[in-house]
């Protein structure tokens, strides 16, 4: 664990915090402010946990993205998850934040206290084991997230293939973070002057993936890891570009992120999946934002398997999750936040996950 | 006599005697439980009496660091323990689940048996019921536990005043995680252990201390920060910890990083809290150093102003909250 505790020395963060004071100030000479946008959800709560937010200089202000891959799955997929899981040969494999997450009528924990066999997992591979548990059942994986997730998710993929296992498919909603990235930069009811970009999407799809996003756009996007002194580090990077007005891709986490990113891991993607048109919850259609299985592997998606339909998602009109995840405001500003919308009962999709803008906001700085 | 836990043994015929025989009476079966009476003919204290009751799943049964039998006794003792009480004796209710080995069985009431003689209390009455395979995990158990009123405490958390010290007796999380990496089968080297253990001789150091103590606590479920949300709600203090100070062990801070989990909100078996009154903190933390069971103890923190909330100074300078958690503890996604 030193490894960890030297990202977490206090003597490392005081000195970048009193370095992104000085910057902060240069910025504000020169009559601008830094509106830094960071996309990824483990970047919210690490911001959260170590409560960064809080101690940078007034004209430094942090949004948080629509980086939490649970948020953004929109409700008739989780329609569907509900819909398998009530038929008593599925079993739901799933990572743990997606239990909570309100469909249009009920969660899948909620389900699960009805009867409806649910697993919580703490890898895909976790499904290999399910299968055999119970060969009589099909185990129905949902298959959500970045490019992070989608990594492993397709090593199970892979493995299933191979051994030919016939009681395991995938239910899908994986996106990408590049087209979400150009779709924020492009809103013109937005302004953000630099992202913080994620650490795992990065290992997976390499520090020149942002290069022609940050030519096209001319905004600095920085790599920084999920540590309090990294991310202070990350910020620090950030800010020297804005004052020198220079705009540049920044892999500070060089120790994993490769200029190309993971070889293995995108040879998986280009096997099995193809690019569409994805839904966000709260955000609605981004082209090019997702990817699904390829039509000559359909055969493991659980839609074509199971027959079922995913369908178009219903949502709270007093719900601000879209503008939350897009940043225009903070959390704290939807009418609904730690009040009819809260972990317990949580309304909009941003309060369910532990990475979610609203969860983050509500477990550290209410 | 077979190797499984069979309806029969509850049924409350020969076999029935038979497992009360061989495997309780063997063990507990001198002072109040001889001859087994319907109910125990205990000597009057004198004083008044602390009396407290909790109730045992854990799933598996053996963990690192201990097994349910620890557990049950030390559960109920440090509840009585940090209510002020000088445990005495304890109930001891199990269920068990047809088809549990006897072999688990034996191991856990052995545990019981040696628990509760190094923490000095008697088992002094029990029930035993055997309910049908699917009704049960494995076994559950249930102690009740009755101590003597320790004089001279005044424990009350509206005493607490801004300013006052919150001590914690060693590291935390440790139960929580190493029963969850134990069910996952997460398997790291050094992983965590277990902290199961008694914080009697913690709170008889604290008894030195008397008015100085403002109020104890153990933190089980929830962990340390539903226990100080729990103490400030309602009164007008609040509390602000500092992360440095807040001790953990290797193996729980591992799992925890790879889980998300924060070890604030997770359970503690062997541990407690202590508030006092600062000019008596170091005090009682270098008498606790002493004995092996606070040989981990620190001062976390301090009761603030800030009226019902908890708060936490982090590495990079800034202060956060400290929520209880939901309820279930999930892992991330990623």
């Amino acid at each position: 664990m030193k490894y960890i505790e030297d990202y977490r020395n206090p003597e490392a963060a005081a000195y970048i915090r009193k370095q992104i004071e000085v910057l902060a100030g240069e910025l504000d000479g020169q009559g601008k402010t830094a509106n830094i946008m960071e996309v990824c959800g483990s970047h919210t709560m690490a911001i959260g946990r170590f409560a960064i937010r809080e101690l940078l200089p007034k004209n430094v202000k942090l949004i948080s993205g629509p980086g939490c891959p649970v948020c953004v799955t929109d409700s008739g997929y989780i329609d569907a998850a509900i819909e398998l899981a009530e038929r008593n040969d599925i079993i739901i494999a799933t990572f743990g934040d997606m239990i909570n997450v309100p469909g249009s009528s009920t969660t899948l924990v909620k389900s699960r206290s009805k009867g409806a066999h649910v697993e919580v997992c703490y890898s895909p591979m976790n499904a290999l084991e399910l299968s055999k548990k119970y060969p009589d059942k099909q185990i129905v994986f949902l298959a959500i997230g970045f490019e992070t997730t989608i990594a492993p998710i397709l090593g199970l993929l892979s493995i299933i293939e191979k051994q030919n296992i016939q009681n395991i498919s995938l239910l899908t909603a994986f996106k990408l973070v590049p087209p979400a990235l150009e779709a924020l930069a492009s809103d013109p009811e937005l302004n953000i002057d630099a992202f913080l970009c994620p650490a795992h999407v990065s290992v997976i799809i390499g520090a020149d993936a942002y290069i022609p996003f940050v030519e096209k756009y001319k905004i600095p996007c920085v790599i920084a890891s999920f540590e309090p002194v990294e991310i202070l580090f990350g910020l620090m990077g950030i800010l020297k570009q804005l004052v020198n007005g220079t705009s540049k891709v920044e892999n500070q986490y060089k120790r994993f992120v490769r200029p190309s990113g993971s070889p293995k891991a995108l040879e998986l993607i280009s096997k099995y999946l193809e690019v569409y048109d994805a839904s966000w919850r709260g955000i609605g259609c981004i082209p090019s934002s997702g990817v699904k299985l390829k039509d000559n592997y359909s055969k493991f998606d659980a839609t074509e398997r199971f027959n079922i339909e995913l369908k178009p998602e219903k949502q709270n009109s007093a719900c601000r999750c879209g503008d939350v995840l897009k940043g225009k405001i903070l959390p704290s500003d939807c009418p609904l936040f730690a009040k009819a919308c809260n972990p317990l009962n949580p309304i909009g999709p941003c309060m369910v996950s532990s990475e979610g803008s609203c969860a983050a906001y509500y477990k550290y700085s209410r | 006599m077979t190797n499984t836990i069979q309806i029969a043994h509850g049924g409350g015929g020969r076999l029935s005697s038979q497992l009360i025989d061989e495997e309780i009476v063997s063990r507990f079966g001198e002072g109040p439980l001889k001859n087994l009476p319907d109910a125990a003919l205990l000597p009057n204290p004198n004083s008044k009496i602390v009396f407290s009751t909790d109730s045992f799943v854990v799933h598996p049964l053996m963990f690192p660091g201990g097994n349910i039998g620890n557990l049950a006794v030390h559960g109920t003792i440090n509840d009585v323990s940090v209510s002020g009480g000088r445990p005495l004796w304890l109930s001891l209710g199990l269920i068990l689940e047809e088809g549990l080995s006897l072999d688990i069985l034996r191991t856990v009431l052995d545990t019981i048996k040696k628990t509760a003689e190094e923490c000095n209390v008697k088992i002094v009455t029990g029930d035993t019921k055997v309910v049908s395979r699917g009704q049960c995990d494995g076994m559950y158990i249930n102690t009740a536990g009755i101590g003597v009123a320790l004089e001279n405490f005044n424990l009350d958390k509206n005493s607490i005043l801004p300013g006052d010290s919150v001590l914690v007796s060693g590291t935390i999380g440790d139960h929580g995680m190493a029963v969850l990496a134990a069910r996952e089968g997460i398997n790291i080297e050094n992983g965590p252990v277990s902290d199961t253990a008694s914080v009697h001789k913690l709170v008889e150091i604290a008894h030195e201390f008397g008015q100085s103590v403002r109020f104890m606590r153990d933190p089980t479920r929830g962990g340390v920060a539903a226990v100080l949300n729990e103490i400030a709600s309602g009164t007008n203090i609040g509390f602000k910890l500092e992360s440095s100070s807040i001790p953990l062990s290797k193996g729980t801070d591992s799992i925890s990083e790879i889980l998300g989990i924060d070890p604030l909100n997770v359970a503690c078996e062997g541990r407690m809290l202590l508030i006092c009154d600062s000019s008596a903190a170091d005090k009682m933390l270098e008498k606790w150093n002493q004995i092996p069971e606070g040989s981990g103890a620190t001062i976390i923190g301090k009761a603030t102003t800030v009226a019902g909330r908890v708060e936490l100074l982090t590495v990079t300078g800034g202060t956060r909250l400290i929520d209880v958690s939901q309820g279930e503890l999930l892992p991330r996604i990623c």
